[in-house]
């Protein structure tokens, strides 16, 4: 090679000057030369992995050709050449075709007869090449490979397999057997110690690799194990009792290190999945905390602080064992540990304050990723004093550490403002120091994202925080950012004592900046015309949006127009403030659907389905998560109730109240797609928003149901929770009988409880179909459960053998119109009654015997109808009249709208007249006949 | 005599070895020919899906013979490996009077090819001891072997499994391939 010499200065990019792809092509003849030149062949065979390691792509005839030629290399005996040959196959295989053709090369290469290294390597290959159709006959090869004495055989089968479990799941399920004689199998003595594919793993401690190498079989065989049970969550329960058991004799089953830590993720899923069993996995944790290997420790250390509500004491020996790895001489120990540390004091700073000392000696640690992770973690843990003293320990290395590192940095002192709102002083300025630092777009969107929270959560910094931003925008390289700003700018700015100031900023923007940013500029410009009440502020932001009527950009000059448009007419309802959106979450699953299903295509997709709620409850039923997000990554102390003292005043505080009902309403129909019974049923339609309680909360069983609706069925979800601790219920039924036989609801699928053991809620559902489209039963149902009823002990939850038949009486359940309509929120009411037209209008008058006053009957009648009730007018003013109007959508999609005008007289009770209007009248005739 | 032999033999093929392509409809018995060259016995086999290569010695000549499955999703890869081919030796089911058509079919089609113009055809009317097999001279008719025009060709008949014919084909070739 005459150009070696050269590489050393050029670097690995030199290198690439003297090949590419062409030339590599033409110089692929030498594949079909006779005789083989190994040397040469195994020399363009690195060239074509270094291309494809480059990023070069080959077409698909480039591929199937250079595939065909390299096929041909199977002659050649050369071992080495061999080894290459494989490589390429493999990633040949991606985009060439018919490389099914080298099966019967590689079979014979596995066959036991075979090297070792052709045969684990060729199993790897094989499974790329091959298909589900094909697998039937290599099972048999497949089998016998994975229960292999060699390690290298053994675990290429494994992970052959664990990758073939996704083409051919039924075939691969079969072989758990093999994998479960793999994990059992003895270790072979020091004669694969060589073994270059352990050795591939790096960092196995010293004392293991003494062990013996061939345990890495162990962690493919468990990883194939768990990927065949892992829909069955019974079985996934009792592989980890079975080995985490087996581990606690002086001779483990397990004997790798990596199996042990995937057995810890195991464990930890099985607690995810079955609350009941914390207690037994919290345990099986804390042995795993003195596990001679600092590798499952400080998996089981991870794994102890990410429980959900774990108290300080269970979280104790986890953060022990931290603190101990903190003082490690292994920098990734300690870079693990800190990390695991950073994590939890987001959510318990108190269990980690504790190693507060061992930190403070962190912030000096020449690893600068230890060091920003001691610093942010401190953050976090700390007082209101240190705050100070740590901000200027960071601004000293901000500029030394990584784009991630500041991020993390920005972030932990985003969230800082929270916990201690009178430092904003400080934080701010420190952020917009930070911003002045070189840094890439991840960095500098976290810092204003952390400006934005100020603007959000403390009010008192808010103007400061907005001339902060203005200041941000005067000099951006970030289009992306720029515009969030400017919404931002947009929104607040009009609320402030001076809108003024801001007006500048915002139109320098629009004489300097690119047309995205213009663009954004005009529509914030915008809102100060609407928004701002003093009319020679309207007037100005008038001149300036007349003047940016010749911008050069198509979509800058149409907003320009339409602005001033309706700033002229007054019209601004429409746009400017219209506040409405689609339920996010809604749309989401609905456009979900409609793309999965073939059927639907012909159609367009119908909107005026998905109910639209104001931006405010859109935020509001985002909050719960992004707050939580935001304050996790802040870190505070946090319990709801009590944080929320700290920002006084933040508006969106009521909302981590209660999950919203559409948001909830995807988590159940999420959790009915998983019932194949209910495959057939189509798109979720609407759920009952909350639970129905159908016992007192205090008896033995309490259940609570959901009432589901699809478009031609009906599910009701029964919750059923036991709280006798010396009784397990088997095979819960829950039987419902309507009121009225003759209806068109017919019973079609009963899904049993299997079991209800104590504290643990289980889930019964009832599904009816609505054989007549037309009707919309209105039906009550008795309800009983029927279960085998057995005796257990309350310790160990061992019920007998033996059961008893047992029936209980629960509350009833109704149907009624209501859970066939939608609530929706509509921006404007009047003009969405004017467009609906009188033509299917319903009206009735009404007298309300039954309720006291005006404010119960607009609380019945929005019960009653199950549509929502818009511009506030589902509370009372006071008077004896008022007007409630709502809107909803019917099932189907048809959009109705309903006023009701009431007055009140204390003699008559409550008189009403509601008009309802659809598209359809039989749609209104049906919601008159909910009230009558 | 022997030595001699082999040094001619030697200046004649270098290190060269003779390529050779056993083609032939599924279930004819190419690599069970193939592995009873190689190794003189009969192995199990199952349907060749792709090809196996391996190296014969006979006779102090290398053949590196090449088969390839015969399996209708395959035949249309037989030819990736056409080029530089000295030599194809075409396995026929002696047996399988239904589909020797097709035997013919693909035979012909593979004659065309430019690449084979000069290849030396072998063919093995296979499975001779089975009963009801037809005879070499029913095979060549059924093939339509004496319509070849510039082909050197010769049809033996075989049995793979008792190891019989096979040799005198190689012979043949042997002698072929000095000319």
């Amino acid at each position: 090679m005459s150009y070696s010499k050269r590489d050393e200065d050029s670097g690995r990019i030199g290198y690439h000057h003297y090949f590419d792809k062409t030339t590599v092509l033409q110089e692929a003849r030498v594949f079909n030369e006779s005789p083989i030149n190994a040397r040469k062949c195994r020399a363009l065979l690195t060239k074509i992995l270094y291309l494809i390691s480059q990023g070069e792509t080959f077409g698909t005839t480039e591929a199937t050709e250079l595939f065909f030629s390299v096929t041909k290399l199977f002659q050649s005996k050369d071992s080495a050449l061999r080894q290459m040959v494989y490589l390429v196959i493999k990633e040949l295989s991606i985009v060439a075709e018919d490389v099914i053709m080298v099966t019967s090369s590689l079979m014979k290469d596995m066959q036991p007869t075979s090297e070792v290294m052709y045969r684990a390597n060729a199993i790897r290959v094989l499974r790329k090449i091959t298909d589900a159709s094909m697998l039937q006959g290599l099972e048999r090869f497949l089998k016998a490979a994975i229960v292999d004495k060699n390690a290298k055989v053994s675990s290429a089968a494994l992970v052959s397999s664990y990758h073939l479990y996704g083409v051919a799941r039924e075939v691969v399920k079969r072989w758990a057997n093999e994998a479960q004689e793999a994990i059992n199998a003895k270790p072979q003595s020091a004669v694969s110690a060589a073994t270059s594919y352990v050795t591939s793993f790096g960092n196995v401690p010293q004392t293991y690799s003494a062990v013996s190498n061939s345990n890495i079989v162990q962690y493919h065989a468990l990883g194939l194990l768990y990927a065949i049970r892992q829909k069955d969550r019974m079985a996934v329960s009792k592989l980890v009792q079975n080995y985490a058991a087996k581990s606690g004799l002086s001779g483990s089953i397990l004997r790798s290190p990596f199996a042990q830590c995937l057995l810890v993720r195991y464990a930890c899923k099985v607690m995810e999945e079955d609350p009941s069993s914390t207690r037994a996995v919290y345990e099986l944790l804390e042995g795993w905390l003195r596990h001679k290997s600092e590798m499952v420790n400080l998996e089981a250390a991870k794994a102890i602080c990410e429980m959900k509500d774990a108290t300080v004491k269970e979280l104790f020996p986890a953060v022990t064992t931290l603190q101990n790895f903190l003082s490690s001489g292994k920098p990734s120990i300690k870079f693990a540990a800190i990390r695991a540390l950073n994590k939890l004091a987001m959510t318990q700073p108190a269990a980690v304050a504790p190693c507060n000392i061992d930190m403070e000696n962190m912030i000096t640690d020449q690893n600068r990723s230890i060091s920003t992770f001691a610093i942010t973690t401190l953050l976090k843990t700390g007082n209101e004093a240190s705050v100070e003293r740590l901000m200027k320990q960071i601004s000293g290395f901000m500029s030394e550490i990584t784009d991630e590192s500041k991020v993390l940095v920005v972030e932990a002192v985003g969230s800082l403002c929270i916990k201690f709102p009178a430092k904003h002083h400080v934080m701010l300025s420190f952020l917009s120091g930070a911003l002045r630092d070189d840094g890439g777009y991840d960095f500098k969107r976290a810092v204003v994202e952390a400006i934005f929270n100020f603007v959000k959560y403390i009010p008192e910094s808010k103007e400061a925080a907005l001339s902060h931003l203005c200041e941000i925008i005067e000099d951006c390289e970030y289009s992306k950012l720029s515009v969030k700003i400017l919404h931002l700018l947009g929104v607040e700015g009009p609320k402030c004592p001076q809108p003024t100031k801001y007006i500048r900023y915002i139109y320098n923007r629009v004489i300097l900046e690119n047309a995205v940013v213009r663009g954004a500029a005009v529509s914030a410009l915008a809102k100060f015309g609407v928004n701002v009440e003093d009319e020679s502020v309207k007037q100005s932001v008038k001149v300036l949006l007349n003047r940016c009527l010749d911008d050069a950009d198509d979509e800058v000059r149409d907003r320009v127009t339409m602005y001033l448009n309706i700033m002229k007419s007054n019209d601004e309802r429409g746009y400017v403030k219209d506040d409405s959106t689609y339920a996010l979450a809604y749309l989401e699953r609905q456009l979900l659907n409609y793309v999965s299903n073939p059927e639907l295509a012909d159609t367009p997709f119908d909107l005026s389905a998905v109910p639209k709620v104001s931006r405010q409850e859109e935020q509001e039923s985002r909050g719960p998560q992004e707050q939580a997000g935001a304050i996790q990554t802040l870190g505070g102390n946090i319990s709801p109730p009590h944080s929320g003292g700290v920002s006084n005043g933040a508006g969106a505080r009521p909302a981590l109240s209660t999950t919203p009902s559409l948001d909830q309403q995807a988590v159940y129909a999420q959790k009915l797609a998983e019932v194949p019974e209910f495959a057939s049923y189509g798109p979720l339609f609407k759920s009952t928003s909350k639970p129905i309680e159908l016992t007192e909360s205090e008896t033995e069983y309490v259940v609570t149901c959901v009432k589901h609706v699809f478009a031609h069925h009906v599910v009701f979800q029964f919750n059923i929770k036991n709280t006798l601790n010396d009784r397990v219920l088997e095979d819960v039924n829950v039987l419902m009988t309507p009121d009225n036989d003759e209806s068109s609801l017919v019973e079609r699928v009963l899904i049993p409880a299997p079991q209800l053991v104590y504290d643990v809620p289980g889930v019964a559902y009832v599904a009816f179909e609505r054989t007549v489209l037309e009707e919309y039963p209105e039906l009550t149902f008795m309800n009983e459960l029927k279960f085998i009823d057995k005796d257990c002990d309350p310790q160990t939850g061992e019920p007998d053998e033996k059961g008893f038949e047992g029936d209980y009486q629960i509350e009833e359940v109704s149907l009624a119109i209501a859970d066939f309509v939608l609530p929706s929120y509509i921006p404007s009411f009047n003009k969405a009654w004017e467009e609906l037209g009188s033509e299917h209008e319903v009206v009735e008058t009404l007298a309300l015997t039954t309720s006291p006053g005006l404010q119960d009957a607009c609380r019945d009648l929005i019960a009653l109808l199950g549509m929502q009730a818009l511009e506030n007018s589902g509370t009372i003013q006071g008077s004896n009249v008022h007007t409630m109007i709502l809107s909803g959508i019917f099932i189907g999609g048809i959009r109705v709208l309903a006023r009701c005008r009431m007055t009140f007289d204390s003699a008559t009770g409550v008189t009403l007249q509601l008009a309802i209007r659809s598209a359809n009248e039989e749609v209104s005739q049906i919601l008159i006949g909910a009230i009558a | 005599m022997g030595s001699i032999f082999s040094r001619i033999l030697g200046r004649l093929w270098g290190d060269k070895e003779v390529r050779i392509l056993i083609l032939g409809l599924d279930g004819a018995g190419k690599t069970t020919i193939l592995y009873r060259l190689q190794v003189g016995e009969v192995v199990t086999t199952i349907p060749t899906i792709g090809f196996n290569v391996e190296t014969v010695q006979y006779k102090n000549i290398k053949f590196q013979v090449w088969d390839l499955g015969g399996q209708t999703s395959i035949r249309p890869y037989w030819r990736c490996y056409y080029a530089n081919t000295d030599a194809v030796i075409y396995v026929v089911d002696s047996v399988d009077r239904d589909r020797v058509s097709t035997a013919k079919e693909e035979l012909m089609a593979m004659l065309e090819e430019e690449e084979l113009k000069d290849a030396a055809l072998l063919v093995f009317a296979n499975k001779q001891d089975m009963a009801g097999a037809m005879t070499a001279a029913e095979v060549s008719d059924a093939l339509g072997l004496s319509t070849l025009m510039n082909r050197q060709w010769s049809i033996y008949k075989t049995s793979a499994v008792k190891g019989e014919g096979l040799t005198e084909g190689l012979d043949w070739l042997i002698n072929i391939m000095q000319k």
